[in-house]
């Protein structure tokens, strides 16, 4: 924490919030950090948009990506394929844009036509970070509009996805409806049965048969309609040989419309179709609250989300954008700084700096020399290189292994609680109907017998055990939320409590590149510092900013006597006669001296290497703490694909030598898991980055560990938010607990069961029984799961 | 005593009109986002930029030719 007084003395970027280094950036008495924020605010300034600022304190993003990255959305066909409608004036497109983060975002970008006459009109969607966006592409073309977003801090995330599959919007609504309808017909039924209920007078009488046949008619749309998903579940379930929870609820359903329908026509009875209609009411909304997960996080991305849309293809001395997919063995295509490599290639021209750190989790840039083979998922860190493609995109090293593992995936498939339990319920819950059966008839009431039979299979019926997981899960699921851990749907916490062994990765996992202070290795005098100091000053690349930031204070401006800065190199500046270099290894160092080579900004002054501003990646707040607490219960594993420069500090940190880990590739670290998992283990890996995203699909529980949530994050269970890794411990330990109190409710639920059926077995079921019982039931077990799955959340303070 | 029929008609009726209406709102879209319009009702509407906004009309019907 920054003490206050310091806070006071700083000035903050009217735009963005961060700290302003350079004063040199002030527009009408406002203060701003950058040149991006600034023209944001004189553009939002010039088309009187600047209410933005008037929302919420300093609202917008600093500005950093580099628009010249949309060079593919030139090409019509890719384009086209972004859009969601178009005709002849006329396109809709939708986009991702994940900093989408208060109300004057939205703000703004619902006033979009302000900023271009072309677009007509945009819709922002907060929870899920969209925005739809229709425009007149006559007016403007889909880059400039992108472009435009980018301008003001909005860039969409446009991945090869988008392009190759339109997102297919899932269909909850017809559950919604189905939930509608059994409510239409809950409600109608019950006002009908009311009379019943009060006992009918001699006059009421007459209207008995009426109000059956009116009843019976509200069951139809609940058996046609509403309860489809549970036939045809149950049918699939038989088919498999397998029982779920499906089955006696199935059962129960079909025994009350038969009984009703014999009841009302043979006028022996009132029938139970308000209890039908309630008893679906009631599931209905289980198995929405099951569905309903928090979808502003996507977990189906795979590799396809990290690569480019298209690539620069060199053919015959000219560039030429292609899309990925017509991309082929063969093609010359031209990289850039910061680029993926999408296909495994051959290095032909440039010096390529490959940032392996997606691929292997190596943190280290790796000099390639020509000639080599480049594997995709490699950055280019320098200078643009030109690649031959020597593999597809589909077969290339990393696609593969994903591909390989997405085809093992749903061999064991996970059996959630309830499951396990209807394996027994059924075929005791048959029993006893059949016992009842029989003893009737052994007694000698053939007329009892089938009424007891019957009244079994419905008190039987587990409405209120199907509605346990469901309610508790999903609380459990909106405590996650809000504490940074988002699952992927109710099942992964069962999952989770079910784990008995952690597997982590190392980089970005247990260990954050973001950091605050750049420490400095190596000797920097006073004067050589301020001289460092001065020519940061004067760049605006991110690096220098931050070198600035943490030498600020201490240093003083120094006159430049000349001054030059290489992209994606360094800068050479004189200062006092003195040659400084700050930039990359091989630009500050070069080959001719040896000296330690880890991510950083290395210094030259005069001649002579003065050492690095580091970049070295710093282990997570509570690692040391959070493994100790881990160790006592689980066992513990690390796999890391770098290499094993750590080791000593890990192994003070891990409890066990032998499960540390290092230089693994991969295809290793998915070997690793499924080796463990065969010993009998339930193993969670823990990891981030598409290198651990064969391990993470492979493990019981693939948990993703992300700084930034909304950006990268491979396909897993659970996806967790850095800032929360310290709360993990406690993650687990409430997933326990979440299941506790599932068996209790299913205890409870089992009390109601049995209290039913002592009325069941004698066969003098009352439809008011019946009607009074089941939803008595229901909102017992929504009240407890609710109420002690929140006390917990409390005790483990989530 | 027959009113009783007219009254479950009428009563039946009501019902289904809502469930129906409950259907078209839900075809409509109109539980696809149910957070973003809860922040679009505390924006002020900017009167002072009332010039701009016949700008844009003009655009509209310019494109509509």
């Amino acid at each position: 924490m920054t003490p206050l007084k310091d806070i006071q003395k700083e000035q903050h970027c009217f735009h963005c919030g961060d700290v302003v280094v350079k004063a040199n950036y002030e527009v009408d008495g406002h203060d701003f950090c950058c040149l991006g924020c600034k023209s944001v605010y004189q553009v939002l300034n010039q088309h009187k948009l600047t209410h933005y600022y008037k929302y919420n304190t300093h609202p917008g993003i600093s500005v950093r990506k580099d628009k010249s990255q949309y060079f593919y959305l030139e090409d019509e066909g890719i384009a086209n394929s972004l859009l969601d409608y178009k005709d002849d004036h006329i396109a809709v497109v939708t986009f991702y844009v994940p900093t989408i983060h208060c109300s004057s975002c939205i703000w703004l970008l619902e006033k979009l036509h302000k900023l271009h006459r072309g677009i007509t009109n945009t819709r922002a969607d907060f929870l899920r970070k969209e925005v739809r966006i229709t425009f007149c592409h006559d007016i403007i073309k889909l880059k400039q509009l992108v472009e435009l977003l980018t301008e003001i801090g909005y860039a969409p995330i446009i991945t090869l996805k988008d392009t190759s599959s339109k997102r297919k919007k899932k269909d909850s609504n017809r559950l919604v409806r189905k939930i509608a309808v059994a409510g239409f017909c809950f409600g109608n039924s019950m006002m009908i049965s009311f009379p019943e209920y009060f006992g009918l007078g001699t006059f009421e009488r007459n209207y008995a048969q009426l109000f059956g046949v009116v009843n019976l008619l509200f069951t139809l749309p609940i058996m046609l309609y509403s309860g489809q998903d549970y036939f045809v579940s149950s049918i699939k379930s038989i088919r498999q040989g397998r029982l779920n929870l499906d089955i006696p609820l199935t059962l129960g359903i079909i025994v009350l419309f038969l009984r009703s329908v014999w009841e009302i026509l043979t006028g022996s009875g009132a029938g139970f179709s308000d209890t039908l209609c309630g008893l679906l009411f009631f599931l209905l909304i289980g198995r929405w609250v099951q569905q309903k997960t928090y979808h502003h996080l996507s977990f189906e991305r795979d590799y396809r989300s990290y690569f480019p849309v298209a690539v620069t293809k060199i053919d015959a001395g000219e560039e030429k954008t292609v899309a990925l997919s017509a991309l082929q063995v063969g093609d010359r295509i031209l990289i850039r700084n910061n680029e993926i490599i999408p296909a495994d290639a051959i290095l032909l021209k440039g010096a390529a700096c490959i940032d392996f750190s997606f691929v292997t989790g190596e943190s280290n840039p790796v000099d390639k020399i020509l000639g080599e083979i480049i594997y995709a998922g490699g950055k280019q860190t320098e200078q643009a290189i030109e690649l031959e493609v020597v593999k597809p995109v589909s077969q290339s090293y990393l696609t593969s292994l994903w591909n390989d593992q997405k085809n093992k995936k749903g061999q064991v498939s996970f059996q959630s609680f309830s499951n396990k339990i209807s394996r027994y319920f059924t075929p005791i819950l048959l029993l006893i109907a059949f016992i009842s059966l029989f003893f009737w008839f052994y007694i000698g009431e053939p007329g009892r017998a089938w009424s007891a039979f019957t009244a079994v299979l419905i008190i039987g019926c587990p409405c209120a055990l199907a509605l346990s997981s469901p309610f508790t899960l999903s609380a459990v699921l909106s405590v996650f939320d809000r504490n940074g851990l988002f699952m992927k749907d109710t099942l992964a916490i069962e999952k989770m409590a079910g784990i008995d062994t952690l597997v982590f990765d190392k980089t970005g996992t247990i260990s954050t590149l973001h950091q605050e202070e750049l420490p400095f290795k190596g000797s920097l005098p006073a004067t050589e510092a301020s001289m460092v100091f001065s020519v940061c000053r004067n760049s605006n690349h991110p690096l220098s900013r931050k070198i600035v930031q943490s030498l600020q204070g201490t240093c003083e401006m120094l006159p430049i006597s000349s001054y030059a800065e290489i992209p994606g190199k360094g800068i050479r500046a004189i200062i006092k006669n003195k040659e400084v270099l700050i930039g990359s290894y091989s630009f500050v160092v070069g080959t001719d001296e040896q000296f330690y080579k880890g991510p950083g900004t290395y210094v030259r002054i005069g001649g002579h290497v003065r050492g690095v501003f580091s970049m070295e990646q710093k282990w997570r707040d509570g690692l040391e703490s959070l493994i100790k607490v881990l160790s006592s219960s689980y066992e513990l594993h690390l796999l890391s694909g770098d290499v094993d420069r750590d080791s000593s500090v890990l192994s003070s940190i891990f409890p066990q030598r032998d499960y540390l880990n290092f230089n693994q590739l991969p295809a290793d670290k998915l070997h690793y898991i499924s080796g463990l998992q065969q010993n009998g283990k339930k193993v969670a890996m823990i990891g981030d980055g598409l290198n651990d995203a064969g391990a993470l699909k492979c493990a019981d529980l693939g948990l993703a560990v992300s700084d930034d949530v909304n950006n990268f994050s491979p396909a897993c269970d659970a996806i967790m938010s850095g800032t929360s890794f310290s709360k993990f411990c406690r993650f687990l330990g409430f997933s326990k607990k979440a299941m506790h109190i599932i068996y209790w409710s299913f205890a409870i639920s089992l009390l109601y069961n049995i209290v039913g059926m002592y009325f069941a077995t004698q066969g003098n079921l009352s439809p008011l029984l019946a009607a009074i019982l089941m939803p008595l039931s229901t909102i017992t077990i929504i009240s407890f799961t609710s109420l002690t799955t929140r006390l917990y959340a409390r005790k483990y303070t989530l | 005593m027959s009113a009783i029929f007219f009254l479950i008609a009428c009563s039946v009726f009501i019902a289904l009109f809502f469930l129906g209406a409950f259907f078209w709102a839900n075809k409509n879209g109109q539980h696809d986002d149910t957070y973003t319009p809860a922040i679009r009702i505390l924006f002020e509407d900017d009167v002072i930029f009332d010039g701009q906004e016949n700008e844009k009309g003009v655009d509209e019907s310019e494109l509509n030719k």
